[in-house]
């Protein structure tokens, strides 16, 4: 067993394997064929990945070196995967909400067509690749491959059926604003190659602590870095795709939007974390962005109407949550809500994704309602998930979300209150979504009631697994407080180094009372308003601004889209049009006219050439005489 | 006699010469008056050899005088060659469109 370690070049190959066959033979497959190929590459993995972890956590982590990817003179760049703690508990949460999204994916994609189906599961093994990749790679020019390349496969997983030109302009959004944020990032790393010449991660992080890089470098650095993390993990000011990334399947915004691909900003500052640890103002910013998006995120989420929608604001939000613990350098904690909010995210994308299969396609609550009576499964799970991200105790989102307040108090009270109130807008946004979706009356077309059933076993399956993981997913990092020994602390000990203060148990039991008896009041707020939903008039005031999304989206459209748009129709109109092609243009039309005017002097007639001679003749005399 | 008749003179033909070839369209008239500014030089070169073989530079080189003359010869065995193939262009010209007016001759117009 001793050398699993060899195999660990497997655990990305295969779901590349999957990708070439399914992207290939795409016309060949059948629709099972492909479905068991694209969920088996991923089981393969997972298991894989789960022999690894017990690997790495009896202490054999290794950085296995390949090739040398990049060669020059002063630049050795290698082709490494790191095996430590970090990254294997991402493989884990990868491969394995990978593989039962897969799953559910063979159910929820049935209607598509052979081909398409096919394509779409060579595209989500491709993801899955590029982001195994991403968490594995040794360096940061590995991370960055991956980075790209979960990119790439999310633009092309929204714009999956691309039929649809929202759909398509959502995904072009998504990879664009990626690309902003890419551009940090790889900035970042010219800064670091040309600094210190490394992108290996130990041989950086010794370069900070031995103060090879000054302090402004590694504040611009991580700043860099942290611009990066903002494109990939949808925050302020770049957040504004994930819920337009909404336009892909479900469990693909189950599995990208939600469970990994976002996550991915969380995962690079995790891994930086001793070089953050030495950049206060870059951790200043990263809390106040946190704190921004996840108070913001969560206010749009109250008024949303589309349950997806909700959910990708939630999404947003709980990352904020994330960047915030990451910010009060309680990495082990943001690393921890990275793992239940896989669980419970996922588990509710699925169940959104099941009540949308039921309701033939239709996303908006105000036409749901009652579907609790047609689909328990789904109701329940999506019930767990629900009491999950909310926090009540017990839960898996108890734990991580109390271990982000826990930091936050110990970092200043204040941002605790903050962080405590975008936490009660979450359990008030996710519960009204709950009870307006499930309970109540059906408020959808006669057809629509006709046709409510519960999802197909592939389908439920996963939301059992996933509701069992959220229960019980908190349980790996248990505070002592509680009486538990804190395992993912302990665990992560050796690559990551949380910078808090810890906090008395008194502290912290009060914490947890003030949290829990707030969340459980504003669930019952949440009861008390929607248990009777009936469609409300339109809204005004506030009211209206969240319904719109604060017109962050309009501000964008006015503040940076509109005057690109002057400039390039500047360029175009009279650059382009009026100095270039008038000036190409206007040397062959010069040609062209005076060639025109000259042809009458050629006029055929002999007496016309003799006197232009003669004429000529005489010029010359004339300049040869008196010039 | 003075040098400066000759000029005159040649200059006259010649430039009798260039309005006849200018403002005529019969085809011989024209040649004639090709003719005319050919032997209008003539006259000139020879009439400045006569008054070069009269210096002090001419005493120096001894050819210097005759080169003028010697040019005169080319000119009219030139001329005479050119006569023969124009008048025979002429003949064939007339045989062709029965005239011999050389604005005629601009049928590659258009």
């Amino acid at each position: 067993m001793n050398n699993i370690l060899q195999f660990v070049w497997l655990i990305p190959v295969l779901p590349l394997i999957g990708f070439l066959i399914n992207g290939l033979g795409r016309k060949h497959l059948s629709k099972t064929l492909s479905g068991i190929i694209g969920s088996a590459v991923i089981l393969i993995s997972f298991v894989l990945s789960v022999l690894v972890f017990n690997q790495v956590r009896m202490g054999n982590g290794a950085t296995i070196h390949f090739f040398d990817f990049i060669q020059l003179k002063a630049l050795k760049i290698a082709f490494d995967f790191k095996i430590d703690q970090l990254s294997t508990l991402f493989l884990m949460i990868i491969t394995g909400i990978g593989f039962l999204i897969h799953v559910y994916s063979t159910a929820y994609m049935h209607d598509e067509e052979g081909k398409d189906f096919a394509k779409y599961f060579a595209y989500l093994n491709l993801f899955v690749f590029s982001m195994l990749l991403l968490v594995m790679g040794g360096n940061y020019v590995i991370m960055f491959i991956g980075w790209e390349g979960v990119g790439l496969c999310s633009y092309l997983l929204i714009g999956y059926w691309f039929k649809n030109e929202a759909y398509t302009d959502a995904a072009k959004k998504a990879f664009i604003m990626n690309r902003i944020g890419d551009l940090g990032f790889l900035l970042a790393l010219f800064w670091l190659i040309s600094t210190i010449g490394t992108v290996e991660y130990n041989q950086v992080f010794d370069a900070a602590n031995l103060s090879k890089l000054s302090s402004t470098d590694i504040c611009g650095i991580t700043l860099l870095m942290f611009v990066g993390a903002t494109g990939k993990s949808a925050q302020i000011p770049l957040y504004t795709w994930l819920p337009d990334a909404m336009a892909g399947p479900t469990p693909v915004s189950a599995l990208i939007h939600a469970a990994t691909m976002v996550t991915a900003g969380i995962y690079m500052i995790a891994r930086s974390n001793a070089l953050f640890s030495l950049a206060p103002f870059t951790m200043q910013v990263i809390t106040i962005i946190g704190l921004a998006t996840a108070l913001l995120a969560a206010s749009i989420a109250i008024k949303q109407n589309d349950i997806k929608k909700v959910l990708a604001y939630s999404t947003v939000s709980q990352l904020g949550f994330m960047f915030i613990a990451l910010g009060t350098g309680n990495y082990v904690a943001a690393v921890f809500h990275v793992i239940t909010h896989a669980f419970f995210k996922a588990l509710m994308f699925l169940g959104s994704g099941s009540v949308i299969h039921a309701m033939g396609g239709e996303q908006d609550i105000r036409k749901m309602g009652g579907l609790h009576k047609h689909m328990k499964i789904t109701s329940i799970t999506f019930l767990i998930g629900c009491l999950a991200i909310a926090g009540i105790p017990g839960f898996s989102g108890f734990f991580s979300k109390d271990a982000i307040l826990a930091g936050a108090y110990g970092h200043n009270p204040i941002l605790f209150g903050a962080v405590l109130f975008a936490a009660l807008l979450t359990a008030f946004y996710m519960f009204r979504l709950y009870f307006i979706t499930f309970t109540g009356s059906f408020r959808g077309t006669h057809d629509q009631a006709h046709h409510l059933h519960e999802s197909p076993g592939a389908m439920t399956m996963p939301l059992i697994v996933l509701a069992i993981l959220s229960i019980i997913g908190g349980y790996i990092g248990v505070p002592a407080s509680l009486g538990g020994n804190d395992a993912l602390s302990t665990y992560l000990s050796p690559v990551v180094k949380s910078t808090i203060h810890h906090l008395s148990h008194n502290t912290e039991y009060m914490l947890m009372g003030i949290s829990s008896t707030l969340i459980i009041l504003a669930i019952g707020l949440a009861w008390a308003l929607y248990k009777k939903y009936s469609v409300p008039p339109a809204s005004t005031g506030f009211g209206k601004l969240l319904e719109n999304k604060w017109y962050v989206d309009e501000l964008y459209q006015t503040v940076i889209i509109n005057p690109l748009k002057w400039i390039a129709a500047f360029f175009n109109n009279i650059l382009e049009i009026k100095l270039i092609d008038g000036a190409v243009n206007g040397v062959g039309k010069f040609v062209n006219y005076s060639s025109r005017q000259l042809r009458w002097l050629q006029s055929g007639q002999v007496g016309a050439y003799i006197l232009l001679m003669v004429i000529g003749m005489l010029l010359l005399f004339f300049i040869q005489l008196f010039l | 006699m003075d040098i400066k008749a000759y000029i005159a003179l040649s200059v006259a033909l010649f430039t009798i010469g260039v309005i006849g070839v200018l403002i005529r369209r019969n085809a011989i008239i024209i040649f004639m008056c090709v003719e005319l500014m050919l032997n209008a030089v003539n006259l000139l070169l020879v009439a400045f050899s006569k008054m070069h073989a009269l210096s002090n530079v001419a005493k120096a080189s001894a050819t210097f005088a005759s080169d003028a003359q010697i040019f005169v010869f080319f000119i009219m065995v030139v001329a005479a060659a050119e006569v023969s193939v124009g008048l025979a262009i002429i003949v064939m010209m007339y045989r062709n469109v029965h005239t011999i007016d050389v604005n005629f001759l601009n049928r590659l117009k258009n």
